[in-house]
């Protein structure tokens, strides 16, 4: 009784130092350095296309590049298209059709989805009679699939609602790395821009940085108030941004360990589902269970843009990699690109 | 807003309430005040024709509200949320099934805290049979059934043919029992009862707001809080929120977590922290330098092929010769020359005319083998040691003497990340020697002044100060 009590005294006392030592850095907030720049003019993006198809909410929407994405819908489909012309590329039956997330590898080669039949499944875009067929099913986890992202052709990273993420092989459909740690749901994940690192975010409230090659938590940063269910890479790549069901995203960042800033107005009550940072990460979107997507500048945390157009929730977003527009992805079965 | 201990989950990752609770908690919190005698939205009975029309208020009356009290900058985000509480069913237009908000003089009544969804009701189908058969049973003309109601009873009377007698009866009794009340108090709770169904039943086309997603709804604990009988016997109304209710204790870790966490947090501590202030100038400097490439900031050069149809942009791309704005992000630093295939190409054949390549190769051969299937990995690594690292290798490389020792000793057992160490050193070296070398060079200045096609037009938006409130 005496060694816990001492344990527990340990813990708490190191968790107090830590905040010190954050605080010891605190020289100056982002708030009083940016005091001198403008906020960023009020950003109007209209919806450029609409994309037609699905039968039933959409969950989940990942680009290949600049007009290739991937969306993942209750009607258990997988769509491959081309938003350009608003072309289906493929249309790809699934199993299980409670999917909830997907992914586009970077190669345009693949693609992957997941949801409650806890696995993750890769089907080949680029087979011989031109076909699309599963490749690999990646199964291991013990809860449903909440997020997958390729590393590469070979490397995939998923996350789960038994509360780990894993690194597969795919050729071999082996689980190469666990990394355990969150105390709740991983609901997200996120790939460093030198795809060193990754960062999850969970029900835990906690988002955690991660070392690829060694499976080590590196940091966790704290401050949510509930479920975190989105998370992405500042494009720097040095600091992260997480969207959660407590209505607002933070911005942490890693090389000064703590929270910059907090992104939220008490005019927005409901949660955040999804965000993607702008090109130059000035901008951030972030979509919400109140059918809207909010436009924060991220240096200034004022809101500047809404988009509104969707009937129901906006369930996923995601940016190009050439920056030049955004896609939503909503419960009312509709996929629009808005700039 | 107080910390509730709700909010926090116990080391099984459950918490008591549904990500859904915490929105109801600040509607309740906004209604509430909505409600306040001094300061609220002023409820009145409105006289028409031969009747009165009890305890409503006009839609302008909310929008105003909301736009005095809550932070709130314009009339579309006030219809917003006010659509938004109106849908879960806190206040409704009561000549309407759509919940939806109007900034007119459009009727509105509040719900009575029994039916705020915070109380977790899941109706069954033979309740809401019930409801529309007692309507059935009420001869005034303005409470006949809709269209959709209409058919929603007769396919509930087809599902539930053998126990219609039984839930003739209820609705029957129900009935009864309503006509006794007082007929004021009747048409209020009319009302309500009838934007509860038209939360829990929506009219066709409108959103289900009670549905969860189904992420959350796997994690949620506490099925018995569920109400799912709502003409039962239960005598528990409640006329305050029910969401603000404390949590019981969280579970403790055992010894082998807390040593875990104390490991952890002793890593964590010893670990450098950059100065703040260095972090936000250099954000400030990222966005600043980039924000000429942000589409959304700036208008790209020819033109967004989204907005013009002209997808001359997207081949400029894709082709081998890059465009003046593509060559100058070769400048910012050596990743977006990593990055960019054609930056990459231009580099090595800089370092190729001066004969010290090698750097560069072992880089972007050893970024290749990470990406290898892992039968050919071993093979890799042995002919990139041949290549580079290897005594009398005809591509040497210079490494430091301990990532040396660690390479050597890494090949013996090859996997992705043997040349790790020795990748980092090497990228440290071009990063300080060959890239500052190629930026100043004669051919990539040239690459820069190369032949513009046409204006180079790139327009800010102007920035403008916000009023925040």
């Amino acid at each position: 009784m005496g060694e816990m009590e001492q344990l527990r005294k340990e813990a708490e006392s190191l968790k107090d130092e830590i905040t010190a030592a954050r605080k010891a850095v605190q020289d100056l907030t982002l708030q009083d350095h940016v005091a001198g720049t403008a906020v960023v003019g009020r950003v109007q993006l209209k919806t450029r296309k609409t994309l037609r198809g699905h039968l039933s909410k959409i969950y989940a929407v990942h680009w290949g590049d600049s007009k290739l994405c991937v969306s993942a819908s209750q009607d258990g489909k997988l769509i491959v298209w081309d938003s350009y012309t608003t072309n289906k590329v493929h249309a790809i039956p699934l199993k299980s059709s409670w999917v909830m997330t997907c992914a586009y590898a970077p190669s345009g080669n693949m693609v992957a989805c997941g949801g409650l039949d806890n696995m993750c499944s890769i089907y080949n875009l680029k087979g011989k009679d031109g076909n699309v067929k599963v490749m690999r099913e990646l199964a291991a986890h013990t809860g449903y699939l909440s997020c997958c992202r390729f590393l590469n052709d070979n490397e995939i990273i998923t996350s789960s609602g038994d509360c780990t993420c894993v690194l597969w092989d795919i050729e071999t459909g082996s689980q190469k790395t666990v990394f355990a740690g969150h105390l709740g749901d991983c609901m997200s994940l996120g790939v460093a821009p030198d795809f060193n690192t990754f960062i999850s975010g969970a029900c835990d409230f906690t988002a955690k940085l991660w070392d690829i090659r060694d499976g080590q938590c590196r940091q966790t940063f704290g401050g949510h108030e509930s479920d975190i269910n989105a998370i992405g890479f500042f494009p720097n790549g040095n600091a992260v941004i997480t969207g959660s069901d407590d209505a607002s995203c933070k911005l942490y960042d890693l090389r000064s360990d703590q929270e910059l800033i907090t992104y939220q107005d008490s005019g927005i009550m409901c949660g955040v589902t999804s965000l993607a940072p702008s090109f130059s990460g000035r901008l951030i979107l972030a979509g919400y269970d109140d059918f809207n997507c909010n436009i924060w500048d991220s240096l200034k945390a004022e809101r500047v843009g809404v988009l509104s157009g969707h009937d129901n929730r906006v369930s996923c977003i995601g940016v190009t990699p050439d920056g030049m527009a955004c896609c939503t992805g909503s419960w009312d079965s509709f996929l629009k690109i808005w700039n | 807003m107080a910390k509730n201990n709700s909010l926090h989950p116990n080391s099984n990752g459950e918490t008591d309430d549904s990500p859904n609770m915490l929105v109801y908690r600040k509607m309740e919190d906004v209604i509430a005040r909505m409600q306040d005698e001094k300061n609220g939205i002023p409820i009145r009975t409105v006289k028409s024709f031969l009747s009165k029309i009890p305890s409503v208020f006009s839609g302008s009356d909310i929008v105003q509200w909301l736009l005095k009290n809550l932070c709130i900058e314009d009339q579309v985000e006030a219809l917003h949320l006010g659509t938004l509480m109106a849908a879960h069913g806190y206040f409704f237009p009561i000549s309407d099934h759509v919940l939806t908000l109007k900034d007119d003089g459009t009727f509105y009544r509040f719900q009575t805290p029994y039916f705020w969804p915070s109380n977790c009701w899941e109706p069954e189908n033979t309740d809401y049979a019930v409801y529309l058969c007692k309507r059935t049973m009420q001869n005034k003309a303005r409470l006949e059934l809709a269209d959709y109601e209409a058919e929603s009873l007769a396919r509930l009377q087809r599902a539930f043919a053998r126990k219609w007698e039984f839930i003739f009866m209820q609705a029957e009794a129900q009935a009864k029992v309503d006509k006794k009340r007082d007929k004021i108090e009747r048409k209020i709770l009319d009302s309500q009862e009838r934007a509860f169904w038209d939360v829990h039943r929506p009219v066709p086309g409108c959103v289900n707001t009670t549905e969860v997603d189904i992420k959350k709804s796997s994690r949620m604990k506490n099925p018995h809080k569920t109400r799912k009988s709502v003409y039962g016997l239960q005598n528990d109304i409640r006329s305050h929120s029910p969401t603000h209710t404390p949590a019981p204790e969280a579970k403790q870790p055992t010894e082998e977590e807390l040593r875990e966490q104390i490991k952890f947090w002793q890593a964590q501590l010893d670990r450098h922290r950059l100065k703040m202030s260095k972090v936000a100038e250099s954000l400030l400097s990222y966005t600043e330098q980039y924000s000429d490439y942000d589409p959304f900031l700036s208008t790209p050069d020819p033109s967004n092929p989204w907005i013009s149809d002209d997808t001359t942009l997207w081949e400029m791309e894709a082709s081998k010769e890059p465009g003046q704005t593509r060559v100058r992000r070769w400048g910012f630093g050596i990743d977006e020359v990593l990055k960019d295939p054609v930056g990459r190409e231009q580099f090595l054949k800089f370092l190729e005319s001066e004969f010290s390549s090698e750097n560069l190769r072992f880089w972007l051969a050893v970024q290749e083998l990470k990406r290898r299937p892992i039968r050919e990995v071993p093979t890799r690594v042995q002919e990139i040691w041949e290549e580079f690292l290897a005594p009398g290798a005809p591509s040497a490389i210079n490494v430091d003497s301990k990532s040396y020792d660690k390479t050597t000793q890494n090949i013996k057992d090859p996997g992705r990340y043997a040349f790790e160490d020795a990748q980092e050193h090497i990228y440290k070296l071009m990063k300080s020697d060959s890239y500052s070398r190629f930026i100043r060079s004669s051919a990539y200045q040239e690459l820069l002044q190369a032949k513009k096609k046409g204006k180079s037009l790139i327009s800010k938006r102007l920035p403008a100060v916000v009023q925040s409130c």
